[in-house]
């Protein structure tokens, strides 16, 4: 499904940054993925390249069988909303309730609007989430923000579902809830593609881990933990 | 597909215009200071060209007949300039008349009114006001009134007295054209300057609520809303501080011309300020509310543009 097919990044600045260097690996459909490394070993970089946020220096990155660095910016959008992002800082439209964050995605895919009144308070309630659908960002604590973006995430039903850090800032019993989520997701089908410093969650999840040294893959374990 | 996408984008500007409430209204504030700028360029430069008018009224040869002129002769004399092509009116005061006026003008003054019961006979001669299309053809006027016999066929002087003082008025016109001429240029590079100043204003207000949600934008690319759907509701909500901006600028100018008026019709006199403002109500709304409508617009547009680019 996904395929990084040696990929390297160097970023030009004052002197060379090595962000990526020689990355191959595949990842089939339905796989829950997670990327591990120490702060600057190029998670992000990897993440930024799915979404054709950035552009790989050399190598290729396909989606299904697309090159994703060969699509015009037109059509980046059309790629987005294949995937769904979940961040460390939510991400969210803070002038928009959990409702409206969660219909804007449904919006931007071009559903109508009794899909959308239909599908909305649905995933909400999956989130746990379906009593306060007309707060604003404000209004909700970091554990419940994180549950509307992955309710925004999910939504429109991607096939992949990437989440950059999705607990770094929450405290461990939401981290426990937003992991539960994942892999709920993870079981329905949704590829899920996962980045994190916690050592807890990788050992919990016991699927396939990717670790990161220095823009480099150093390991890749089918049902591994953290270890670096 | 298309309707429900614009649908969503007016709902969505409106939605953010409303709840962005300290931005819309700092905003919506800096377009009153630029649509006033528009319109009062309109006033201002509708109350120059009426003194401009107004003093040009005020320029006229007064042609003051001997005392035994027959109104016949007058009216011969009357006939022969209004052939003149460049003669534009001619105001004929009878003695009679001439006579009405003078009390009317002293009627709170016994003294003279007594002095005139004094005389007996009428006094006062009758005289004529004639006025040219153009200020620069009374010396031609002038000219053919002086010369005997060229405006009627009568052998005596019927003119007592021609009120026409040449290098006078001559300065006064070359003032006036020269005036109108550089207001024309004067006041078009003014009517420019005030726009591209009110545009600029504008623009950088509007860039910087843009640059309050540029983080947004990022987030709405991430999902994978196209440009045209992350900078329509921009565009939207810079129509609505057009809107909002033109509706209470328009508001302000009835108090404004109120009070302008009150204050400087002595001096002006001609132009009744408020009055143009009510009856070019719909022009002055029009252009104010389209003007708003466009500097929004642009503005958004302009702005946004800068961050769609990832």
């Amino acid at each position: 499904m996904i395929y990084f097919d040696q990929v390297s990044k160097i970023y030009n600045g004052t002197g060379k940054t090595v962000a990526l260097e020689d990355v191959s690996f595949a990842v089939e459909p339905g796989e829950f993925i997670s990327i591990v490394g120490h702060s600057g070993a190029g998670k992000t970089t990897l993440l930024k390249m799915l979404l054709a946020e950035e552009d790989p220096t050399s190598g290729t990155v396909f989606f299904e069988s697309v090159n994703i660095h060969g699509l015009r910016d037109s059509e980046k959008p059309m790629l987005r909303r294949r995937i769904g992002t979940v961040f460390q800082d939510f991400k969210l439209l803070p002038h928009k309730t959990a409702y409206e964050n969660v219909a804007f995605a449904m919006e931007v895919a071009g559903r109508t609007e009794d899909e959308i009144a239909a599908d909305v308070p649905h995933v909400l309630d999956l989130v746990d989430l379906g009593s306060k659908m007309f707060n604003f960002p404000g209004q909700l604590s970091g554990g419940e923000r994180q549950r509307v973006a992955i309710a925004r995430a999910i939504v429109n039903q991607p096939d992949l579902i990437i989440a950059d850090e999705p607990t770094g800032n929450l405290d461990p019993v939401n981290t426990y809830e937003i992991v539960q989520i994942l892999r709920k997701i993870n079981d329905m089908g949704t590829t899920v593609f996962l980045t994190t410093h916690n050592k807890g969650i990788i050992d919990s999840v016991k699927k396939r881990v990717i670790t990161l040294d220095q823009g480099r893959i150093v390991r890749d374990d089918k049902e591994g933990g953290y270890t670096l | 597909m298309f309707f429900l996408n614009v649908k969503r984008i007016w709902k969505s500007g409106f939605v953010s215009f409303w709840r962005n409430g300290v931005v819309s209204l700092s905003a919506v504030l800096v377009m009153v200071v630029a649509l006033f700028m528009i319109g009062s360029t309109i006033l201002l430069s509708a109350v120059l060209e009426d003194s401009l008018t107004t003093l040009k009224e005020k320029v006229d040869i007064n042609v003051y007949f001997a005392q035994d002129a027959t109104d016949e002769e007058i009216q011969g004399f009357i006939k022969g300039l209004e052939a003149l092509p460049e003669v534009s009116a001619v105001e004929y005061i009878t003695r009679d008349q001439a006579l009405m006026d003078f009390k009317e003008r002293h009627a709170n003054d016994q003294l003279t009114l007594q002095a005139l019961d004094e005389v007996g006979d009428n006094p006062l001669l009758a005289y004529i006001n004639v006025k040219a299309d153009d200020p620069a053809q009374y010396q031609g006027i002038y000219t053919q009134i002086e010369s005997p016999g060229a405006l009627s066929p009568i052998e005596r002087d019927i003119i007592y007295k021609v009120n026409y003082e040449e290098e006078r008025n001559q300065r006064a016109i070359e003032r006036l054209s020269l005036a109108i001429a550089g207001f024309q240029k004067v006041g078009f590079a003014i009517v420019i300057i005030f726009i591209l100043t009110a545009a600029l204003i504008t623009y950088n207000t509007i860039r910087l609520t843009i640059y309050v949600s540029r983080e947004e934008i990022a987030v709405m690319r991430l999902v994978g809303a196209e440009n045209n759907y992350i900078r329509g509701p921009f565009i939207a909500e810079g129509v609505f501080y057009g809107i909002v901006g033109g509706i209470l600028t328009i508001a302000l100018f009835y108090p404004l011309t109120v009070w302008v008026e009150q204050g400087t019709s002595s001096f002006w006199g001609g132009l009744n300020l408020f009055d143009y403002y009510l009856s070019n109500f719909f022009q002055i709304t029009v252009i104010v509310l389209l003007s708003g409508i466009v500097l929004g617009a642009t503005a958004s547009y302009m702005a946004v543009r800068k961050y769609l680019s990832i």
